[in-house]
């Protein structure tokens, strides 16, 4: 059935999207900046997954951890030294410097792996399930649940850590926030890493199933800004159900229309969004209005 | 135990504070008078840190902490209801309560025991402990923003004009809750437009006027002050009207 087979897919990639819609999410709760390098996170994750599988040997679960650890680092690095010097700046002037480490990501990205692209191992070995007659790859099965257990994890911690609550704090009211005691900066920073790692995982998982090479991001990084402008931005569930949409939508497209136009689904779905409801599916048209983006 | 030393305090090229003195001893009310736009709410920041002075010097039980970052203010036991509640609208009574209480999350139950208190004290906000602190009354709120302030449990409570837009009933029952809280031993500086209540309940007060102390004394004193009744007290108004 290429119905069954095209969601597979499309909830695969959709998956994906609503990581790197996470991310943006999880820093622009705390500072209202929208994150260009999300999408960079995810093919670094993908990449360097590869680089300690592949040449340094590591176990495949080490090297997963590995490259999630290190994107987190790689997140730290851009808000510690980068961020943090320029956040005097307006909002907008942030966005941009966002854009420019992308591309400085990018670049370092081909220097060092090259333009090909990597593959890796699949988390578990086997023959594809056979549902309804269309073919799922078990390494679907691994990405669905990276993302899910992300989301899950990502709410409870949101709700009932003292961190993730501190987190919801600063991005309420920052000055607020300072009044109490709560370390903004600090916050600012955890966003930052968190989001990061969110999104190396992402690209961890997604690697054994389409491959990974140093020009991804910045598609996987639209799309996810797509996802997430279209769940509302900053809600969760929002970006879930999004990209889980969005990946669905291309895929069915690439299915009955043509592959050539799956990359244009996100970019219409979001021009409409912006047109029709700006503040996304899930998003509150009053805080919508409040906020400055 | 607090201790102001001749500090100015800039916005970017605005002037706000030229040279303020003020200090507060253990167990007094202090109350801070002066029109909108005298520095009153700049002062408070600088006291807390959120903003730094150009010149002068605070002082907290003789510990310099003009030059420290608010988190490490409040643990030294200073805590502010700011100017116009400052709550976390989006998030739960509760939530709020326990975020007051950020410095103490690494103390097991700490923060549970400072929400019955605070429940105890104030039972309306015990009544919408899960609802959005945004959805609250005017009033609620300010309970809400003095509760959350009580929560790490300051030696000195800041309000900074903790009456504004209330009902007569409720500012008179913020002003009780400050005189108990006095009584219980902490010290409390006071930011009020509403100078007769606060001077009433005040041991000392200052006058504010474009960012320098003009006068200062107890409150008798100040209630009795021609130039404080001209000027806050509205008194003698409707003559200079007619004029
Ligand atoms: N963020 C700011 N940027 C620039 N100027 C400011 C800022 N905040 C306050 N000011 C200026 O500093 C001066 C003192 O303001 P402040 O808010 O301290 O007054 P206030 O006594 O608290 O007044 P109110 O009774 O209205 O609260 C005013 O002239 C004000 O315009
Ligand atoms: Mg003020």
């Amino acid at each position: 059935m290429d119905f069954i087979q095209y969601l597979f897919s499309g909830l695969t990639v959709g998956a994906i999207y609503a990581l790197v819609a996470l991310g943006y999410n999880i820093i622009y709760n705390v500072t209202e900046i929208i994150n260009f390098a999300q999408g960079e996170f995810v093919m670094l994750g993908g990449l360097l997954a590869v680089f300690y599988r592949e040449v340094l040997h590591f176990p495949l679960a080490f090297a997963f951890l590995a490259s999630v650890v290190t994107v987190g680092f790689v997140g730290y690095f851009f808000e510690r030294f980068v961020i943090r010097y320029a956040r005097e700046q307006a909002v907008l002037s942030l966005i941009i410097i966002t854009i420019a480490f992308s591309i400085v990501l990018k670049g370092s990205a081909m220097l060092f792996w090259g333009k090909d692209p990597y593959t890796l191992e699949p988390f578990t070995q086997g023959e594809p399930w056979i549902i309804f007659g269309a073919a799922l790859q078990r390494q679907s099965l691994w990405v669905f649940l990276t993302g899910t257990a992300i989301v899950v994890g990502l709410s409870l911690f949101f709700s009932r850590s003292y961190y993730g609550k501190a987190m919801c704090a600063c991005a309420d009211n920052p000055v607020a926030a300072r009044m109490v005691g709560i370390p903004v900066r600090k916050m600012i920073m955890l966003s930052f890493v968190l989001s990061a790692a969110i999104g190396a995982a992402g690209g961890v998982a997604i690697t054994p199933l389409s491959l990974m090479e140093y020009d991804r991001g910045a598609l996987l990084g639209l799309k996810g800004f797509g996802a997430a402008v279209l769940g509302g931005l900053g809600h969760f569930w929002g970006a879930l159900v999004a990209g889980l949409f969005l990946g669905i939508a291309e895929s069915m497209c690439a299915g009955y229309l043509s592959s050539g136009y799956k990359d244009a689904v996100a970019l219409v779905a979001l021009l409409l969004v912006l047109f029709v409801r700006p503040q996304g599916f899930f998003g509150n048209a009053e805080v919508g209005s409040i906020k400055r983006f | 135990m607090l201790t102001v030393r001749s500090i100015h305090t800039y916005y970017d090229s605005i002037h706000a504070l030229k040279g303020v003195s003020i200090h507060v001893a253990e167990g007094e009310i202090v109350t801070l008078i002066g029109a909108n736009g005298a520095g009153k709410t700049t002062l408070v920041h600088t006291i807390c840190g959120l903003l730094k002075p150009s010149r002068g010097s605070i002082h907290f039980y003789d510990r310099p902490i003009h030059v420290l970052p608010p988190e490490k203010i409040v643990s030294l036991g200073i805590a502010l209801v700011p100017e116009g509640r400052q709550i976390f609208s989006t998030l739960s009574v509760e939530v709020n309560l326990e975020m007051g209480a950020f410095l103490y999350r690494n103390e097991n139950d700490y923060a549970k025991e400072m929400k019955e208190r605070m429940f105890q004290r104030f039972p309306v906000l015990r009544k919408r402990r899960h609802q959005l602190a945004g959805t609250l009354s005017g009033g609620e709120q300010q309970m809400l923003a003095i509760a959350r302030a009580l929560m790490s449990k300051p030696r000195l409570l800041i309000l900074d004009e903790p009456s504004m837009g209330l009902a007569p009933l409720i500012v008179a029952e913020i002003f009780k809750i400050i005189q108990e809280l006095r009584e219980q031993g902490t010290t409390v500086l006071l930011i009020e437009q509403n100078a007769r209540s606060a001077l009433a309940i005040a041991d000392r007060g200052y006058v504010l006027e474009t960012g320098k102390v003009v006068l200062e004394g107890t409150g008798e004193a100040l209630l009795e002050h021609s130039e404080v009744q001209r000027a806050y007290l509205g008194r003698e108004t409707s003559r200079n009207w007619e004029v």
